[in-house]
This record gives C-alpha cells, sequence and structure tokens, in this order.
C-alpha cells in the first residue's frame, strides 16, 4: 500500500498487526466517504448534463445552482420505508445491493490515482477488475430473482445476457492494449506511458480498441442505449423495481460509480492516466489527480452523451451488435495490435 | 461488403446525432426552454401561437368586428359557445339587421381547438395568452366577450 506512507505513521506508535488493520479501515472509510459523495455528484452532473442535452435547467433550486439537490434526495431516500414483496427471497432480496455496491466499490480501490495515490497495486489490476466487475451482475441477478416479480426477473436476465456477452468485448479491448503494454498491473501500465499515451502508441489498433471498451463500457454499466435491463418504457426499472428506500440508491449509485470506474480504466489504459499531457506539471506533487480526475471526467461526460443521444437497442440488436461486430472486429484488431508490437511500428515520443 | 459499409454508416450516422445534440449542449445556456414560473411571473410571454382563452378585441370606441352571423357558435363543436343576439333597425337604410347581445364564451367547456376562432368570418374573435385561468368558482369562468355598450364597427358588414 502506497497511501502517502500512512504505513509508517500508524507503524511509529502502534504494532504492526494493529497498524495495518487500522491502515486498512481508515483507507476503507476515506473511499467510502469519498465515492459516496462523487456518486452523489455523478448523479447529479448527470442531471445536469441531461438538461443541457434537452435544452432544459435542470436541477437549481437546492442550494446554489441546484448542488444539494441529490444530497437532498439521499437524505430524502435513507428516510424512506424499506418495501418488499410477499413470497420474496428475504434473504437474497436483502444481499443483491450489498453485491452491486460492494463491487463497485472494491474495484475503485486499484485506481493509481496519481503516483503514491493507490490503495492496493496488485499484479493482475486488469484482471481484477473485469473480474470484480462481473461479480456486480451476480448481484443484480439476485435482486432480480429475489424480488418475485416478473419484470424483475425479466430485467435481470436480459442483464445476464447483456453482461455476459458484453464482457467479452471489454476484456478482449483490453487485452489489446495489454500486448503493448505486457503488463496487467495499472502502476506498470502508467510507468509504461511516460512514452506516450497508449492511444497514441498503438495509433490505429489502440483507436479501435478504444472505440469498442467506450461501447461495450456504455452496455456494461447498463446505461441507455443499452438499457435493457432497466427499461422503464416496458420492465417498470427492472431488476430493481421492487427496492426502495436506501436499498434502492444502492442500485442506483453502484450505477454511476460503475460508470466511473469505466471510465478510468479508459483513462488508465488509453489515456495515460493521472499523467499530464506531454508533462507539463510534472514537477507539482498532486496535480496527478487533477488530470485523471480531468480525464474520467471527459471520458463520463462521453458516456452521458451517448446516453442522451442515441435510441435504444432491442435485445436481438444488442446482441447482434456484440457478437456479429464487436467480437470478430476485436479479435481481427487483436491481431494487428500484435503484428503492431511484432514489428515494432508503435508511436513513442 | 455491405458489412462494412454498415460499419461505416454507423459510425457516421451516430456521430451525425452527436454533433446535433452537441449543439444543443453547447447552446443549452441561452436556449434553454425551461420557465422558472412563479419567479417570473411579471415577464413570462406566451409565444404567439399558444392559445390561452377566446377574446373580442375591442378598439377605443368600444367597438368590435362581431356581427352576430353565430358561424362560430356552429362551429363549436362542444356548444361552448352561445350568441344572443337581436333585431335593430338601421337608422341608415331602415332595414331590419341583426346584431349581437351578448356572445357568451364558456371557458370551462372550451378545449382550445380554434374552430370558432378559425370560423369567424370577421376576425372579431382571436385568442388570448393569458395562462392563469383558475378561478374559484365555475361561473367566473362563462364570460361574455363583448362589452358592455360596445356595437359593431362600421363597415364590419358589408
Ligand atoms: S375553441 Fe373550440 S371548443 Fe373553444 S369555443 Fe372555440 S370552437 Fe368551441
Ligand atoms: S364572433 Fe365571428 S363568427 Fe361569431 S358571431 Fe361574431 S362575427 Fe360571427
Amino acid at each position: 500500500m502506497k497511501i502517502l506512507s500512512i504505513n509508517e505513521w500508524l507503524l511509529s506508535f502502534m504494532p504492526a498487526g494493529a497498524a495495518s488493520i487500522t491502515e486498512m479501515v481508515l483507507i476503507a472509510l476515506i473511499y467510502l466517504t469519498v465515492f459516496a459523495v462523487l456518486g452523489l455528484y455523478l448523479v447529479l452532473l448527470e442531471r445536469k448534463v441531461a438538461a443541457w442535452f434537452q435544452l432544459r435547467l435542470g436541477p437549481n433550486r437546492v442550494g446554489y445552482k441546484g448542488m444539494f439537490q441529490t444530497l437532498a434526495d439521499a437524505l430524502k431516500l435513507v428516510s424512506k420505508e424499506l418495501t418488499g414483496t410477499v413470497k420474496a427471497d428475504k434473504f437474497l432480496y436483502n444481499l443483491a445491493p450489498y453485491f452491486v455496491i460492494i463491487t463497485a466499490l472494491m474495484a475503485l480501490s486499484v485506481f493509481p490515482f496519481t503516483e503514491n495515490l493507490q490503495a492496493f497495486d496488485i499484479n493482475i489490476g486488469l484482471f481484477f477488475l473485469i473480474a470484480i466487475s462481473s461479480i456486480g451482475v451476480i448481484g443484480i441477478l439476485l435482486g432480480g430473482w429475489g424480488s418475485n416479480n416478473k419484470f424483475a426477473l425479466i430485467g435481470a436476465m436480459r442483464s445476464g445476457v447483456q453482461t455476459i456477452s458484453y464482457e467479452l468485448s471489454v476484456g478482449l479491448s483490453l487485452l489489446t492494449m495489454v500486448i503493448l503494454t505486457g503488463s496487467l498491473q495499472l502502476s506498470e501500465i502508467i510507468e509504461v506511458q511516460k512514452n506516450g499515451w497508449l492511444i497514441v502508441q498503438g495509433h490505429i489498433p489502440a483507436m479501435i480498441a478504444f472505440m469498442i471498451y467506450m461501447i461495450s463500457g456504455t452496455a456494461e454499466t447498463n446505461r441507455a442505449p443499452f438499457d435493457m435491463v432497466e427499461a422503464e418504457s416496458e420492465l417498470g426499472a427492472g431488476y430493481h423495481t421492487e427496492y426502495s428506500g436506501m436499498k434502492f440508491a444502492y442500485f442506483f449509485l453502484a450505477e454511476f460509480i460503475n460508470m466511473f470506474i469505466i471510465a478510468a480504466i479508459a483513462t488508465t489504459v488509453f489515456f495515460g492516466g493521472w499523467l499530464s499531457p506531454f508533462g507539463i506539471t510534472e514537477s507539482i506533487p498532486f496535480m496527478g489527480i487533477f488530470w485523471f480526475l480531468a480525464k474520467t471526467f471527459v471520458l463520463v461526460f462521453l458516456m452521458m452523451w451517448f446516453r442522451w443521444t442515441f435510441p435504444r437497442l432491442r435485445v436481438d440488436q444488442l446482441l447482434t451488435l456484440e457478437w456479429k461486430y464487436l467480437l470478430p472486429i476485436n479479435l481481427v484488431n487483436l491481431v494487428l495490435m500484435a503484428v503492431i508490437v511484432w514489428l515494432n511500428i508503435t508511436i513513442q515520443f | 461488403m455491405s458489412y462494412f459499409s454498415e460499419i461505416y454508416d454507423g459510425i457516421k450516422t451516430l456521430l451525425t446525432g452527436m454533433s446535433v445534440t452537441g449543439k444543443y449542449f453547447l447552446n443549452s445556456r441561452k436556449g434553454a426552454i425551461t420557465q422558472q414560473y412563479p419567479d417570473n411571473r411579471d415577464t413570462l410571454q406566451m409565444f404567439d401561437r399558444f392559445r390561452g382563452e377566446v377574446v373580442m378585441p375591442h378598439d377605443e370606441n368600444n367597438e368590435h368586428s362581431c356581427t352576430g352571423c353565430q358561424k362560430c357558435e356552429l362551429a363549436c363543436p362542444n356548444g361552448s359557445i352561445e350568441i344572443i343576439w337581436d333585431r335593430v333597425v338601421d337608422e341608415e337604410t331602415g332595414k331590419k339587421k341583426k346584431i349581437i347581445d351578448q356572445h357568451i364564451y364558456h371557458l370551462g367547456m372550451c378545449t382550445q381547438c380554434g374552430l370558432c376562432v378559425d370560423a369567424c368570418p370577421s376576425d372579431a374573435i382571436k385568442w388570448a395568452q393569458n395562462f392563469e385561468n383558475s378561478v374559484y368558482d365555475r361561473t367566473q369562468l362563462t364570460r361574455v366577450l363583448n362589452k358592455p355598450g360596445s356595437k359593431v364597427r362600421a363597415g364590419v358588414e358589408e
């Protein structure tokens, strides 16, 4: 763990075992608070951006220009009654939201926000991310199954179909980039990019991989135009139809944190993570956080742009897109990238 | 081969769509259509084609152009207009002629369809842009459109 060598500071007045536990708890608490607030503000951002795309004003009453709208919404959700359905599978029903939110928060732990700010630098970083984001779908399936509601069940089944299909594209497009980096560890991926961001280094195949990644990433988060899972128009709210209050809020928050995660992975793998463009702020410490967040939010904005522009897909179109277009292109792209790395025609600075 | 042209078309149309919404996004601060209604109550102007209620404009001599032809009454699909008319003797020609006594309009029944305004041959009635039409008593929704003491403008009937 690297967080500002918090470890040494704790060790100075504690035995080793207690120190590492305190450290874990502290970091977990900090991450939880920061990302719960971040999630809330992503919701606000989404609502504002949506409004601007539709020539509206968006939330503008609570606080300055609606700053506290989502905080107020969260407070309202906390105070709501937690309802359930008759004959629901109580255990699974109550378990599902935690699956979704915990996996989302776990995935956040491996991101290098700046040089020394990374909670958990494992050598299979990228693999861990892909794996953990697939666990979230179990929560969705459980939620749909446990609710004892046909709409929720249909939504959950669609989610299964969608996530399993698009997981392939996410994995393969990231794999394409791994050929270039030669490592799955996120800190090393960033290290490689000191010679130019990967989207520049890998030029054509990297751009194709990025496009595929963004499409399938959007599908992974179940957002429009791939919102077959929630499908307000035909399924009510899909798998979380029967949830209320804070449990609903967990699903909602998880969706937005997942969006952040997808954008953050793209930032790390394609756009140099916390590296500043051309190294302009190399010498200033912690500017990395700014660059990381700036790039991530640009990508988050891109996903919002998709959402408020594109029409929804039908389930069969969704699967056609994945299996007939994205997957074959991805495989060809993988070979192309391998050839490029083999012949050493990458662009390096 | 259509496989690749489909991919090209797909990407192209998606980008076209994104450029359209992108323009909206950039112009949203200027062109927001949201009205912050109770706040801008004093300045809020409804657009020209807004159908608030049917009114009969009067000029400064308290004259309108309704001849009492009853075409609006006939045109109204739900009987929201009632014309109470009278016959008087024209002073100049000495002929009998029809004038309106009261042009009664039931706003509560009106569906804002606009057929009466279209039917009127002398453009005596038109749409007003007011939108705060709620009242506490239903009887207030029955309105007499011609003002008391008003008469038809000379020359309208020819
Ligand atoms: S607008 Fe339509 S409903 Fe209303 S008074 Fe005229 S004709 Fe009748
Ligand atoms: S308002 Fe127009 S249509 Fe109706 S009676 Fe008068 S002149 Fe005729």
